[in-house]
């Protein structure tokens, strides 16, 4: 740690570092591009793993969360703007893919401009939304911003903004030319698992280029959050990636009790393990399902659906619900098991092994199945880890990043199992990787089922919850990948900025990269075996 | 086993004779009346597919299928007919009108001709004469027109690419197909479907005297036959979860109801010509030596039951690929038809040949 901080010192002395729940480092935007190049190239934290905008008032700025893949060691940036007419803060994009599609996010919310981005459209609001509403005094009057009845004119151009002779220069650029054959897939489309727009220009069969049109569902989640106070964010999750409900919450929970100092039974913990893992092995049940849906083997959806419903009896038992279970709270979960809850899932890990040899046995093996993912949507290591790839999907293409293993949290230390790491990157090897993720799920069910210990399953936590200033990063591993909460707080009830992280968001950065030369069938090969789930995605 | 034409002479002597009509309303009527109970019969049959499929496939999947209306939910497919009849037909702006209207008829109109010389039942046909084979042939590739200009005339982008895909398919695995017949037409030495049944009597099938060849041609043929009728899993013109509903996406009503309903139809006559040319056609089944069990097979069981058996039989294991297999890509599609089918198709032929002049065949 010493080690960056001197390297760092040495050649940015403007730079100021402080030493919080990480390495921060306050750069100003001038320094900015060169200290992230070193950052990159030199003392390897090639993955850009958050990028948060921010709004203390005075400043505009952005957080970066960078992550070095080899030591998994994490530092913070700090890069602000006091002008907050025109903000401008160079973009990071020719150095991690992924920042991109973040910072468009940014500008869309706090009207910040990143100086070399290519694309600066807004991302999920409509192009002609007044105001940049994530800015402390960005103004919600409806009359505005109106709910619109008209249609969106979609702009074929796109801006960049370029730093040319220390003056900053808009320049246009066009999408799509007119002679291009655009498709428009989406939103309502049966295989974008969600309300996606995919604008796509094919020749013939073959994908040309991917312009992907977000904020269909996008219903200001991070906004809602920063007006009710801590208990109340906690709902939200479960509507993000609701196929991961139970882990989103995990994550929050985590994140305000690490700010609280809260310490939690070890039965809560337990308890959110095991729900942790049924939840991922009901969430890739249904994504192979799905996958396998999108290439047109219907029937090969109906048998992972089969047992995903015995894991969703076991979840409703408990919880009450099937799809936004409301389980976990500040402190530990909100209720206790259901008295058959080891048996049912002693039942599931009966059925479980079974149930994966028959869907190796129809799918897996099956030559038409081969044909359309080996090889197709091929992600290399690297590319994972510049595009932000993390979960079923990173370590498929080689990068062995598990947020149970990198960063411990919950009593995953204390438990034996693998990350599954494949090396081929293909759709394929999502698929499998989902498959041997299930079973790796099993493993750590039945180390936990016979003991959950005896106690407390919720903490005694104050009635009124109100987190010291500062700010907390924490991750976990969803079903789709790491899933990264980040709450800033002023010492009050409510927080002062919550942002979500989330796996789906990179992933449908990737689509691009992944689909362009493709044929239209390996887009929705390559959508499926991503397995994106939009609210995840347009939160 | 029962001659059914006396059927058709009771009626044609009913009218002509008792009723005494000149002879141009005579065949104007029975015309009238055999057009009637082929499209009763198409009805009738697309209705009992669209319940077979779905049990069928509610079997495969671990679930029911449809069990609500009436006993086994029989009438189902009845209640969704008129549903389907009863639907609006939604008018679509900047479209080619009158080829949007005309396409689903074109499709209906190519598989209800092909209906016209399957051999329903000994002394059934509608017509019977010297090239019903290939009169099959012929009108069965009529529907790829259809499809192509309802996927044009739509003006829409996912149909357009559905139609582009399905001619490139259809016309391709039309090789095949017609490779597989004149296999088999070689075998029969006759193009006539009265003739090519016949041949067939006393259990002598063409899948069991023409051995290897023939075999290859029936395994080839119901492959290029499921491409043929655009189903899984060479749904690829009307992949659902690429281009929505291929095609046929802006069809609504009636419309709509024609593709389905030749969907269905051409599953059948695909089945019906495998029976046709591979199980001996109404043909009962035969064994050497048992005749007790030939008698009751040949004389109480009527013929239609033996062809639509054997069709149905044949349908439902093209049904069982379309829910067990994911769907192909196009470019593996193509390459499938051109690189291993059509050159396979090629070879089998010579087989056959070699087969005949050598007269090496039971």
């Amino acid at each position: 740690m010493a080690n960056i901080q001197e390297i760092v010192a040495a050649k940015f002395p403007e730079v100021e570092i402080t030493q919080g729940e990480t390495v921060e480092f306050t750069v100003p935007d001038a320094k900015w591009h060169d200290l992230a190049t070193m950052l990159r190239h030199e003392l390897g934290f090639d993955n850009l793993t958050a990028l948060i905008g921010m709004d203390w008032g005075e400043l505009l700025g952005v957080v970066y969360y960078l992550t070095n893949t080899q030591t998994y060691e994490v530092i913070r940036v700090k890069v602000t703007t006091a002008d907050r007419v025109k903000p401008f803060i160079h973009s990071i994009t020719d150095l991690y893919k992924v920042a991109g599609i973040y910072e468009r996010e940014v500008y869309d919310f706090y009207g910040i401009k990143f100086i070399g981005n290519p694309d600066m459209r807004r991302l999920f609001l409509r192009n002609d939304w007044v105001g940049y509403p994530f800015r402390k005094d960005y103004d919600a009057n409806p009359e505005i911003n109106p709910v619109r009845l008209d249609h969106e004119e979609v702009e074929d151009t796109t801006v960049s903004y370029e730093e040319e002779n220390g003056k900053i220069v808009k320049k246009e650029h066009v999408i799509f030319r007119p002679e291009e054959f655009v498709v428009n897939i989406g939103p309502q489309h049966p295989a974008t698992h969600g309300v996606l727009r995919l604008r796509t220009a094919v020749e013939g069969e073959t994908v040309t280029k991917i312009d992907l049109y977000l904020g269909y569902i996008h219903r200001g989640i991070e906004k809602l959050c920063e007006s009710v106070t801590y208990p109340q964010t906690l709902h939200y999750t479960d509507r993000l990636d609701y196929l991961s409900a139970m882990i989103n919450r995990h994550g929050l929970c985590l994140c305000i009790e690490k700010a609280m100092g809260l310490e939690i039974p070890r039965r809560a913990q337990v308890i959110r393990v095991m729900m942790d893992e049924l939840m991922r092995i009901s969430s890739h049940l249904f994504a192979i399902g799905t996958f396998c849906m999108d290439l047109g083997a219907t029937t090969m959806l109906f048998y992972p659906l089969r047992e995903r419903e015995t894991i969703l009896d076991i979840l409703e038992r408990t919880t009450g619900a099937r799809m936004t279970f409301n389980y976990n709270c500040i402190g530990g979960v909100i209720a206790d098991l259901h008295p058959d809850f080891q048996s049912d899932v002693k039942k599931l890990l009966e059925i479980m092994p079974g149930a994966i040899k028959e869907y190796n046995k129809i799918f897996t093996g099956n030559v038409i199945a081969n044909n359309r993912m080996c090889g197709v949507g091929v992600l290399t290591e690297d590319a994972a880890k510049d595009y932000n790839c993390t979960g079923p999907v990173g370590r498929a293409a080689g990068w062995a990043y598990d947020v149970r293993k990198a960063h411990p949290y919950g009593i995953y230390n204390e438990l034996d199992f693998n990350a599954v790491v494949r090396t081929g990157g293909d759709s394929m090897d999502r698929f499998k990787a989902r498959i041997a993720e299930m079973e790796e799920s099993c493993k750590i069910l039945a180390q936990l089922v016979d003991n959950i210990p005896d106690g407390d399953y919720c903490a005694k936590v104050p009635k009124i919850i109100k987190l010291p200033a500062g700010h907390w990063f924490q991750q976990v591993e969803a079903a789709r990948g790491a899933f990264g909460v980040y709450i800033e707080s002023d010492g009050g009830q409510q927080p002062l900025r919550v942002k979500f992280n989330s796996p789906g968001f990179c992933l449908a950065g990737a689509l691009d990269h992944l689909v362009s030369g493709q044929k239209i069938a390996d887009l929705i090969t390559i959508g499926g075996s991503l397995d994106y789930v939009v609210p995840d995605i347009d939160r | 086993m029962q001659d059914l034409s006396f059927i058709t002479s009771w009626i044609d002597n009913l009218l002509a004779q008792t009723l005494g009509l000149p002879g141009w309303l005579t065949v104007t009527v029975e015309c009238v009346l055999v057009g009637l109970v082929l499209l009763l019969a198409y009805a009738l049959l697309a209705l009992f597919y669209i319940y077979f499929e779905r049990k069928v496939c509610a079997a495969f999947q671990c679930r029911l299928g449809p069990n609500r209306v009436g006993p086994f939910g029989l009438l189902q497919s009845f209640a969704d007919m008129f549903k389907m009849l009863i639907k609006e037909i939604i008018p679509l702006n900047n479209i080619d009108k009158f080829l949007f209207g005309l396409a689903p008829f074109l499709v209906i109109v190519a598989s209800m001709l092909a209906f016209a010389v399957l051999p329903w039942g000994k002394g059934l046909q509608v017509i019977d004469f010297n090239i019903g084979i290939f009169f099959l042939l012929a009108t069965s590739s009529i529907g790829v027109l259809g499809i192509l200009l309802a996927g044009w005339s739509s003006n829409n982008k996912f149909t357009l690419i559905g139609a582009l895909r399905s001619g490139a398919q259809m016309v391709s695995y039309e090789i095949s197909i017609s490779l597989c017949v004149i296999t088999m037409v070689c075998f029969a030495g006759t193009m006539s479907v009265t003739g090519i049944v016949e041949a067939q009597a006393d259990g002598r099938w063409f899948i069991l005297t023409g051995h290897v060849p023939a075999i290859i041609a029936f395994l080839v043929y119901i492959v290029a036959g499921t491409a043929e009728t655009n189903r899984g899993p060479f749904d690829l013109p009307e992949a659902e979860s690429e281009l929505t509903a291929g095609y046929h996406t802006e069809y609504s009503g009636m419309h709509f109801g024609f593709f389905y309903l030749a969907e269905y139809l051409n599953l059948f006559i695909i089945g019906g010509v495998a029976a046709l040319l591979f199980f001996g056609g109404w043909q009962p089944l035969y064994i050497p030596g048992w005749d007790g069990f030939n008698d009751i097979m040949a004389n109480w069981i009527p013929s239609p039951v033996w062809f639509l058996a054997k069709a149905v039989i044949i349908t439902f294991v093209m049904i069982w690929f379309k829910w067990t297999f994911p769907r192909l890509r196009i470019d593996q599609l193509l390459s499938f038809e051109w690189k291993y089918l059509m050159p396979v198709c090629l070879v089998n032929l010579v087989l056959m040949v070699i087969v005949i002049t050598t007269n090496f065949h039971f």
